[in-house]
């Protein structure tokens, strides 16, 4: 029992952080409907930018303060240089031309920083915490805790702030915002920023697990069956797509592994995404579209 | 001049349906086939074959086999890799396990098993649509690509996963040398590509498209819908699965599952939205742009740069220039190079009495 | 319909302008060429970049130091494969041939899947498929793969000489009786290639083995290792790739389990793998056959000819001296020693591809050809021969200290003797599936 409610905690916090990078792709989704495929490479960028500087003598907060202005830079660069042009196009369309953005950021990063990996400590020691004979992770609580004020932070910009009521404008029906003189075009380059703060905030804690380094684009792949599942459009389908997919997998992987074969934590998330959407087609909490003929 | 219709009439029903209506057409189409048939072949060296005229062909055939389950009948997927992979593993236990198989036929049961394959993996599309698609076809790339290098069945128990072609015999022809294998290749692509072109005009690419329009309308006019789904997984899964199989028999001559992973399907997704979603000869242009351009980048990478810029640094312009390239084709040419052509062709019949 | 902003007739220009450059550049004849399929951009780049950049160094220093071998110029040129297989094949194909009237000597991809794929064409056009550390395990059997090299180590020595190290750990091969190890391997064929040897010698010496997948990339490890905690095995053997070495580190620690009862297989062995893991890699162990430093007078050399020139091929000069810059350099003292040796017989000029593969079937690196080449410690003692493509089977090992790796053991040997009649039963399977006749090795001169 104790074994089960260790790897199901700790496939929980797993799941978190896969969300963390699920949430940068719905804020965008949400916003421009656009499929953004570069989120991997944002999140690379990021952290490759961030630990460049700390190596070459920044402070923290410096090195911290000059890659959001990098991410911001690129969100509008983005903005102007991909999305605006492609306004009106098929999804399809603009979710080919993220893959291209993602070929640019990736060899962009490389280019700046070299193709050496750097390792990233953010000075929390990573020993097992032993609760009652489970034992838990620090480093993972801490991630869970971030999560937790990301979640809280950009639900109050939502709600609470001005820029968020015309973001949820934007979302729920373009034209008519664009109508009422909300500047669509200002909220995409907005969105895009903050989903590069988002994915600053995931490169660094995906770094610090990892390594920084060119596979942390990689993490993109874990991140598509969270978004199926919570549906494209929902930050909280977000985190509880990521929720069941972390905890899922990791019981999957002790306990059907032995049976049908093991390593089978690539696919299973997308099997279980797919019965997921056998029952719902939109996501747990997407939109259920209607169709008219 | 060069496309005039003057004088050309229909004289029956059949020649108005026509795929190649123009007689210059067809004499083109001609010229370009005793070309590739007659004339590569005694011309090009080894590098031309093994490096680019091979995977150009099965590129554009698998680029064909998305095309018809994207660009026809609007089902998204991102798994034309893992149908490759099936095709190619499949051809291999066939060629394998029972003696004296011919090359081709192993070859078309591989697309079968590939279309068998594809029909599982579309029978979500019956109840998701859009976007959500996608996961169905991915779960087909990871599980495929799992089930190839932990059963080691499929791969005749080989240590490392990896399968070898078969001796590439065909009525006692041997088409091992770059040559042979060029025009073994050369004949199925064509073989399939004139097949396509027949269906997309039958009822059933007909029905295809309308589905891809809006399925809901398709089903109120009484169009088969789920069944037209399936048969479009399955024909498009046939074709990539015998790319598949081209792939690591002609092509590679040696190929593990790893070689079909996501990044191929994102390759093949690339040849139909660069050379055209809809348009047959679209997947050659894209195919020809993808193997292409890379190499035309390297090249002049390696002579122009060299000895100025760090040899790193010149392979990240490259990477770089590749994806403004692709979004600058986005945006410029939104149909594919394939509309480029239709333009071209279109200013070709009125010239020159209009320019 | 939407029409075209691009102008044909501008397309056409370009892309004649394209190919008008690729064509045509300087002459280089009477010199000897290396064609190199390197992969600077992607996953894998810091490998690549480190092991060609000390191939490319120590081929500088033979030129400027030596003036070539015997007078005859090293030359090469690369070509980018981001280590996927099919760019490898291309770059195979347009390198071939030689630069400007160089003949090609040897290929030498640094990948697995690369090596397969060309494996056959290397055979069909005679240039010898260098795979130093890695490769096909029934490749060293020369008579079967005359142009196949899997130099050094090939992946069943690998783990053989690790058994032997925790036998010598534990006071002992006999002392393996009743120990529990585990291997955790990449989920890909070149990780699993070594289940079945592992079990040969889990059943001849006694211990408990568990085999336990990590899929590829490797990202996440949790529930293998809450497996490993469940199993509590003496040791651990780490046969990972890339990404997936620094994060089983990571969560080693995350799960108590001890860095330094965790062995990393050749792939595990850079400081790459081990540093991005900050203080959970400390005291983490790994096999070797090209120990990391500067200490070597041959580096020494570089650094003095080369690298204080400006030349240095590295861009960053803080890895100089890392495992994968010194695995290139050994590489290219292996290159060029068969090329010498295989000089000595057919003469002092360019070779073909099969005049170097003689060489290479003839390389011997003694004690005393070691110390001369100022190599000593850092390439193994080596014989090849027609049935040995291998010719070592050493390895040391090296525990990370937090901030580089310490050398902990002499050479140690790996069961060569006990993988030999597996090797030639695999080797002789692929000669019947190909309808190779193998060479008589008794005959061979």
């Amino acid at each position: 029992m104790d074994f089960f409610l260790e790897v199901l905690i700790g496939g929980l916090l797993a799941g978190i952080m896969y969300s963390m990078v699920a949430i940068g792709f719905v804020l965008i989704y949400k916003a421009s409907g656009v499929f953004n495929f570069a989120q991997g490479s944002m999140v690379l960028f990021a952290a490759l930018t961030f630990v460049s500087l700390v190596e070459r003598g920044f402070a923290f907060w410096s090195a911290f303060a000059t890659t959001l202005g990098a991410m911001l830079a690129l969100a509008w660069a983005i903005e102007r240089g991909v999305l605006r042009p492609l306004v009106n196009r098929p999804p399809i369309t603009l979710f080919m031309a993220t893959l291209g953005v993602s070929f640019i950021i990736e060899g962009l990063a490389q280019l700046l920083w070299g193709a050496q990996v750097h390792g990233l400590e953010l000075g929390i020691k990573d020993e097992p915490i032993d609760l009652g004979g489970i034992l838990l992770s620090r480093f993972d609580l801490f991630a869970a805790g971030i999560a937790a004020l990301l979640v809280l932070a950009l639900s109050l910009l939502f709600s609470r702030t001005r820029i968020g009521l015309s973001l949820r404008s934007v979302a729920s029906d373009p034209l008519a915002a664009l109508a009422t003189g909300i500047r669509v075009q200002r909220i995409w380059a907005v969105v895009w920023a903050v989903a590069g703060f988002v994915g600053l905030i995931a490169g660094l804690l995906w770094g610090a697990r990892l390594g920084v380094q060119f596979s942390l684009s990689l993490v993109v792949l874990k991140a598509l069956p969270v978004l199926i599942i919570g549906g494209f459009s929902s930050i909280g389908g977000a985190i509880v797509g990521g929720l069941i997919v972390g905890a899922g997998e990791k019981l999957a992987e002790v306990y059907a592994g032995p049976v049908i074969g093991d390593g089978l934590e690539n696919w299973f998330p997308y099997v279980l995404a797919l019965l997921f959407l056998l029952v719902r087609p939109a996501g747990l909490f997407g939109q259920r579209t209607i169709e008219r003929v | 001049m060069l496309l005039s219709e003057t004088g050309q009439f229909s004289t029956c029903y059949a020649h108005d349906r026509r795929a190649f209506r123009l007689r210059q057409e067809r004499v083109g189409l001609g010229l370009v086939l005793a070309f590739a048939f007659l004339v590569v072949p005694a011309w090009a060296s080894d590098y031309w074959f093994s490096a680019i005229l091979i995977p150009f062909l099965i590129l554009s055939l698998a680029g064909l086999g998305l095309n018809l389950l994207t660009g026809y009948a609007g089902q998204l997927s991102l798994g034309s890799a893992a149908f490759m992979a099936v095709g190619a593993f499949a051809a291999y236990n066939f060629q394998l396990r029972i003696e004296g198989l011919p090359f081709l036929v192993s070859l078309a049961l591989g697309g079968l098993v590939a279309a068998l394959a594809g029909v599982v993996f579309g029978l979500p599309s019956l109840r998701i649509k859009g976007f959500y698609l996608i996961v169905s076809t991915l779960a087909a790339q990871f599980l495929v690509q799992w089930g190839l290098t932990k059963f080691g069945w499929f791969s005749n128990f080989n240590p490392s996963g990896v399968i070898t072609a078969p001796p590439l015999t065909i009525l006692g022809q041997d088409l091992s040398s770059p040559a042979g294998r060029y025009l073994l290749t050369l004949l199925v692509v064509t073989a399939l590509f004139f097949l396509a072109g027949r269906i997309v005009r039958s009822d059933l690419g007909r029905n295809w498209m309308a589905v891809r329009d809006m399925d809901s309308a398709a089903a109120v006019i009484g169009i088969p819908v789920a069944r037209s789904k399936l048969l479009a997984f399955a024909v498009s899964s046939f074709y990539c699965g015998v790319a598949g199989s081209l792939w690591a028999f002609t092509y590679l001559g040696t190929v593990e599952p790893h070689g079909f992973d996501l990044n191929r399907s994102f390759q093949v997704l690339f040849i139909i939205i660069i050379g055209g979603m809809g348009s047959i000869l679209g997947n050659f242009l894209g195919a020809a742009f993808i193997v292409l351009l890379p190499l035309l980048l390297s090249n002049l990478g390696g002579s122009l740069l060299a000895g100025v810029i760090d040899q790193g640094h010149i392979e990240n312009l490259q990477k770089i220039l590749f994806g403004l390239l692709i979004i600058l084709f986005l945006i410029r040419e939104p149909d594919g190079l394939a509309s480029l052509w239709r333009s071209l062709r279109a200013r070709a019949r009125v010239w020159p009495l209009r320019a | 319909m939407t029409t075209s902003r691009f102008s044909p007739r501008r397309l056409t220009a370009a892309f004649s302008l394209g190919l008008a450059l690729v064509s045509g550049s300087a002459t280089a004849a009477g010199e000897q060429y290396f064609p190199l399929q390197s992969y600077r951009v992607g996953p894998y780049a810091a490998g690549g970049t480190g092991f060609f950049g000390g191939f490319i160094d120590y081929m500088q220093l033979v030129n400027a130091r030596d003036g070539g071998v015997n007078g005859v110029k090293l030359t090469w040129s690369e070509c980018e494969t981001e280590y996927v297989v099919e760019k490898g094949v291309e770059c195979y194909e347009r390198l071939k041939k030689g630069l400007n009237g160089a003949p090609a000597a040897a290929t030498n991809p640094l990948s697995v899947g690369i090596a397969y794929a060309t494996l056959e064409r290397s055979t069909a056009d005679r240039i010898p498929l260098i795979t130093i550390n890695h490769g096909r395990t029934d490749s060293t059997d020369g008579s079967v793969f005359p142009y196949v090299f899997p130099l050094q180590l090939n992946p069943y020595s690998e783990v053989s000489a690790i058994v032997n190290y925790i036998g010598q750990r534990e006071g002992g091969l006999d002392k393996l009786k009743g120990k529990k190890i585990v291997t955790l391997y990449h989920g890909s064929p070149y990780g699993k290639e070594t289940i079945p040897i592992l079990d040969i010698l889990s059943k001849k010496y006694g211990f408990a083995i568990s085999h336990i997948e990590v899929p590829h990339p490797g990202t996440e490890q949790q529930s293998q290792w809450l497996n490993i905690r469940r199993i509590k095995p003496d040791w651990v053997i780490l046969r990972g790739w890339g990404v997936m070495n620094p994060v089983a580190l990571k969560t080693a620690a995350k799960t108590g389990f001890p860095a330094d009862h965790v062995i990393g297989n050749i792939w595990s062995n850079s400081e790459d793998d081990a540093a991005p893991a900050g203080d959970a890699a400390k005291g983490f162990i790994s096999i070797t056959t090209h120990p990391a430093g500067t200490d070597f007078p041959v580096l020494k050399d570089i650094e003095k000819v080369v690298v204080k020139a400006g030349k240095g091929n590295l861009q960053d000069p803080k890895r100089f001296g890392s495992v994968y810059y010194n695995l290139g350099v050994v590489n290219g003292i292996l290159n060029v020693e068969a090329l010498r040796i295989a000089q000595a017989k057919f003469g002092k000029r360019p070779l073909s591809g099969e005049e170097v593969r003689w060489g290479f079937e003839h390389l011997k690196l003694d004690a005393k050809r070691l110390q001369d080449l100022g190599a000593t410690g850092l390439v193994q003692t080596l014989t090849l021969s027609c049935s040995d493509h291998e010719g070592g089977g050493a390895v040391r090992f090296q525990q990370w200290d937090g901030a580089s790796w310490k050398v902990i053991s002499d050479w140690v040997q790996a069961d060569r003797g006990l993988l030999r009649p597996i090797i030639e039963k695999s080797a002789a399977a692929y000669a019947k599936e190909k309808g190779i006749t193998p060479r008589n090795c008794a005959k061979e001169s």
